[in-house]
């Protein structure tokens, strides 16, 4: 015998498990677990699936709202779009992997978060993603990482035809050890389509779809093999997942042909902790046990232990529950689909969850004790005591001019044009996109009936730093200004929280506060949350990452046609400066160009206020007053008025409110449009659309074709 | 019997993955390295041998851009 | 007139070939498992990822059941349209000269693209000018077009090359900027953009749409008539 010569004792250390917690279970159980109970309990209460640290905080996000079908707690949320039709839609991280293998972590993302939605019912419509590197120009390994994680992005989502329609990206040293990969899909379904996860029905069957089960993802687990694999032992047991959009292609249309033929009861994704946490969350949801013969599952590798078998992360699977009668038909539907299809046990009266292997029960655990009874710890916040975040190196001394700084911002790698990244992804498949990544602050798809769904992501890890409240706020703020600009109204959220080490109190207090900036923006916008994912532990010896809180927000209008652009339309427009917009240094792109750590004071946000803009500004957009639309972000209104510029192919004259700072920023508060001049009437009129060269008086006067070089080669010496 | 077919890029067409690895070697210290063509290895189990050839006309290689080569 | 549009395993582009040829004629879905072509008119093979691009692109979609069919079709001059992987599956079954092969940046790219009419007599382009410009987008990682230099001069000779990627506009390293070839007969066209994500006023460009109803006229001239 090899490594079992330890203890059971010592084994749940190494498996995560803190003395307290491997109490707990004694306690639970009446008994000692098992190996096999013992990786299966690992697992549940790991952080990553037992949200341990988060999930008291969550219960603060707010959920209720009138379009709301599928709020947290399913595979992905749901809002009614009207015409019949759910928006199913859910944001979640592989930060961990990704760091490992890019490409393929960022490619498994992309399948995990597709299974999601489809196993809620809906079709995937759109995918969006939203990374955090390093600094490419310090760091060869950050670039490396981006131009991995992209092209694993590209291959899965173009591989399955599901059109990447937008995404963010931001490079700061604070993620240089701990890059951020978070993806997010949105899915459309009829409503009787959508289905929940509650396994029901005792003598109900639990099929297995989809890939065979290797020793994927097991890692951590292996302490328990009751044998060494022998040479080649991590060849073994890869600890890199291989993600295969062809076979997810097949399970894809498979799981929706079941629904659209109303044949099962239940469906699953298999992700985090593999069949464990799928059949488990499908037994507790139903208020049923449940009972495995791992004998029945299709294995890719040679004498796979039970452990194993209950914990592999092989990719592209999925659970579902059928009554007996229909049982048939759904592996008919299977094999047209080259789907492999197998019963592997059924549903019970009780709250068992037993697994059977070779005739032998090797585990039987309450499925409360699994899913429910994973201790939940409350955070000890405590505000830093000293400066998080160093100063960025200076790549502005502070003596450019105003003309010198705005090039030096549209070159630098978190506002210049991401076209080199996009033009990877396949924005255009399923024939539902209006908006292309460069041609709105949002992306917008047409529905059947001619209306729009328009969605954004955003996420400032750097303001979020610098005050976790407001910062957090700001990029709800900034989604709803996005849909603004291309007239959508809000519908619902969902984000991910990717923090440093919550044990810790600073820590702590960043997610304390940011969570609470955030139900504070949602609430004041009426905007629910119905879904999302929290990443947490990313930090190196020298700390941890920017506070990133990511928001993906969805939106409905009325007429797709009519959805606005970023860029000046027509010469002779007349271009407002729309707020309130009280811009500062704080946090700014500027202030990082210059050198200046992130700290201080973000502006204060009256979110009333902010709600009456974004209203005016999506009206005027749908009725056409406004011919372009354009929130200012990153760079202050200096670059807003270049970015409109360079998209619309005009130059322009402005003149700028006295006092006011180009570069200075205020997330989601202000914003650049154009339009006839009677439609501007009552709005502050800053100029003119017109001629080739974008004058801001007594700052800039620039040709257009400059803006756009820097603009253009600020990313693609690195992609 | 276990073959394998190893598949290379028809001589005198660009090969743009051949010449990524070979810029990307000198890079990483290797030098004096030249001609660099990256072609795919086909292993499998075969009771015919004598069908091999015909297996690579017809499906495992495209004879209008790809050299194959069979080892027994 | 019908259009048929294959779907295999895989195939990603294919409703929206539907949809787009739906605009100018009627369209059905043609499975690959499938030994019928259900008395369509012309055959659409669309773009995507048929099994996965296993081995090489389009190279065991070729050998689908339905494909017997669609050889057959194309044998008996019927009208044969390969978009992106559709020209990837065509080339590998022998229906069209030359092959597809990696794009020299080695990269996936999603472009819009003005394509150069150069021939527009015949079925494809025959609502076309020679010398127009079409806007219409491309998607693939694996679209340069191929052929060795004696067979090039045969097909442009003998005005087999439709459309050219205009100047600059070459986004794969086509030889000759070759954006669309068709057989000698006339009857089989292949092309890497995408006609069918051109249809659409909301999309922008609807110049794709020629394409489509190039093929209902000539079938409505020469095969309803």
């Amino acid at each position: 015998m090899s490594s079992s010569t330890s203890s059971l004792e010592e084994r749940h250390r190494q498996l995560g498990l803190t003395d307290g917690e491997y109490a707990r279970i004694l306690e639970r159980l009446g008994r000692a677990p098992n190996d096999v109970e013992l990786a299966m309990l690992s697992l549940m209460w790991s952080e990553h699936c037992g949200y341990k640290h988060s999930r008291r905080l969550l219960r603060r996000l707010p959920k209720e709202g009138r379009h709301v079908l599928m709020g947290p707690g399913e595979n992905a949320g749901a809002v009614d779009v009207g015409g019949g039709l759910a928006v199913a839609f859910k944001v979640e991280s592989h930060n961990h992997p990704s760091a490992v293998e890019p490409f393929q972590g960022a490619a498994t993302g992309v399948g995990g978060i597709l299974r999601d939605v489809f196993a809620v019912g809906a079709r995937p419509i759109a995918v969006l993603d939203s990374l955090r590197f390093g600094e490419p120009s310090a760091s060869e390994r950050s670039r490396y990482l981006l131009d991995r994680a992209v092209a694993g992005i590209g291959h899965y989502g173009n591989s399955i035809g599901v059109p990447t329609v937008g995404g963010e990206i931001y490079f700061e040293g604070s993620y240089e050890q701990n890059c951020l990969i978070n993806a997010m899909c949105l899915g459309l379904a009829p409503h009787h389509r959508l289905i929940r996860s509650a396994a029901a029905g005792p003598g109900n069957v639990v099929i297995l779809l989809g890939a065979l089960t290797g020793r994927d993802g097991i890692g951590g687990a292996s302490v328990l093999a009751s044998a060494e694999l022998g040479e080649g032992d991590e060849a073994k047991r890869p600890s890199v997942q291989i993600g295969d959009p062809f076979t997810e292609k097949k399970l894809l249309e498979c799981c929706l042909e079941l629904l659209d033929r109303e044949l099962l009861v239940a469906l699953q994704d298999l992700g985090a902790a593999g069949l464990t946490s799928a059949a488990s969350e499908m037994a507790s949801k139903g208020g049923v046990g449940l009972m495995l013969d791992l004998c029945q599952i299709p294995l890719r590798e040679q004498g796979m232990e039970p452990f194993e078998i209950m914990v592999s992360e092989s990719q592209e699977r999925m659970l579902c529950v059928a009554t007996p009668e229909r049982v048939s038909d759904v592996l008919g539907v299977c094999e047209r689909w080259e789907v492999a299809a197998t019963t592997i046990g059924c549903v019970t009266e009780g709250d068992s969850f037993q697994v059977l292997h070779r005739g032998v029960v090797v585990a039987d655990v309450p499925v409360g004790v699994l899913v429910d009874d994973c201790p939940l710890y409350d955070l000890e916040p405590s505000p830093p005591a000293a400066r998080l975040y160093p100063a960025p190196d200076a790549v502005l001394s502070g003596g450019e001019s105003p003309e010198e700084t705005l090039l030096a911002l549209l070159r630098s790698p978190n506002i210049a044009s991401r076209r080199p990244v996009f033009e990877q992804y396949d924005p255009i498949v399923q024939s539902r996109t209006v908006r292309r990544p460069d041609e709105a602050d949002a992306a917008v798809l047409v529905l059947p009936d001619g209306s729009g769904i328009a969605v954004a992501i955003d996420g400032n890890g750097r303001r979020v730093g610098c005050e976790p409240r407001r910062g957090a706020a700001e990029a709800v703020y900034e989604c709803s200004a996005n849909l603004a600009c291309v007239g959508a109204e809000p519908l619902g959220l969902t984000n991910c929280l990717n923090f440093g080490n919550p044990e810790k109190p600073h820590v702590a207090w960043q997610l304390v506060e940011a969570v609470e900036g955030l139900s504070e923006a949602c609430e004041a916008l009426g905007v629910p949350v119905v879904g999302g994912n929290v990443s947490l532990y990313n930090e190196a010896p020298s700390g941890p990452i920017f506070p990133t809180p990511v928001v993906g927000m969805v939106g409905k209008l009325p007429d797709a046609s009519r959805a606005g652009r970023l860029g000046f339309a027509r010469d002779g427009d007349a271009i407002g400066l729309l707020g309130p917009f009280e811009p500062s240094q704080v946090g700014s792109e500027l202030s990082k160009l210059r050198g200046l750590a992130p700290v201080g004071e973000l502006p204060m946000a009256d979110a009333a206020r902010i709600r009456i803009l974004h209203q005016g500004i999506r009206a005027r957009v749908r009725s056409g007053a406004f011919r372009s639309a354009h929130d200012i972000a990153e760079g202050g209104v200096a670059v807003a008025l270049a970015e409109c510029c360079i998209a619309g192919g005009l130059g322009a004259s402005v003149r700028l409110p006295r006092g006011l700072d180009p570069f200075g920023e205020a997330p989601g508060r202000g914003f650049i449009v154009s339009g006839p001049a009677e439609a501007l009437a009552g709005f502050v009129m800053i100029g003119t659309v017109g001629g080739e060269r974008l004058v801001i008086d007594g700052l800039v006067d620039v040709a257009v074709s400059d803006l756009r070089d820097a603009h253009e080669g600020g990313l693609s010496e690195w992609v | 019997m276990r073959a394998r077919v190893l598949v290379r890029p028809k001589a005198g067409i660009l090969d743009p993955q051949g010449q990524a690895v070979e810029r990307a070697l000198p890079a990483l210290g290797f030098d004096g390295v030249r001609n660099v063509h990256v072609g795919r290895l086909i292993e499998l189990d075969v009771e015919d041998p004598s069908r091999l050839p015909e297996m690579c006309e017809r499906l495992l290689t495209n004879p209008l851009i790809e050299d194959y080569e069979i080892e027994q | 007139m019908k259009f048929g549009v294959v779907r295999f395993p895989g195939s990603c582009d294919d409703v929206d070939a539907l949809q787009a040829a739906a605009r100018v004629a009627d369209a059905v879905l043609l499975w690959h498992a499938d030994h019928h072509l259900q008395g369509v008119d012309a055959v659409v093979v669309p773009g995507g990822f048929s099994y996965g691009d296993y081995l090489r692109a389009g190279a065991i979609a070729r050998f689908a059941p339905v494909m017997t069919e669609v050889e057959e079709f194309a044998r008996e001059g019927g009208l044969v349209l390969g978009i992106c992987n559709g020209f990837q599956v065509l080339c590998e079954a022998g229906l069209l000269p030359g092959a597809l092969l990696p794009n020299v940046s080695l990269k996936f790219i999603f472009r819009q693209v003005d394509l150069e009419v150069v021939r527009s007599s015949g079925a494809f382009t025959g609502s076309c000018e020679v010398g127009e410009r079409l806007s219409i987008p491309v998607k693939h990682t694996t679209g340069r077009y191929y052929a060795p230099d004696d067979q090039l001069d045969r097909l442009e000779a003998a005005g087999q090359v439709l459309l050219r990627y205009a100047a600059g506009h070459n986004p794969n390293g086509s030889l000759r900027d070759i954006a669309g070839v068709c057989n000698e007969r006339g009857n089989v066209f292949g092309l890497m953009p995408h006609p069918e994500h051109a249809v659409d006023p909301l999309g922008g460009s609807t110049d794709g749409l020629r394409i489509f109803e190039s093929m209902r006229a000539h079938v409505e001239q020469h095969v309803l008539a």
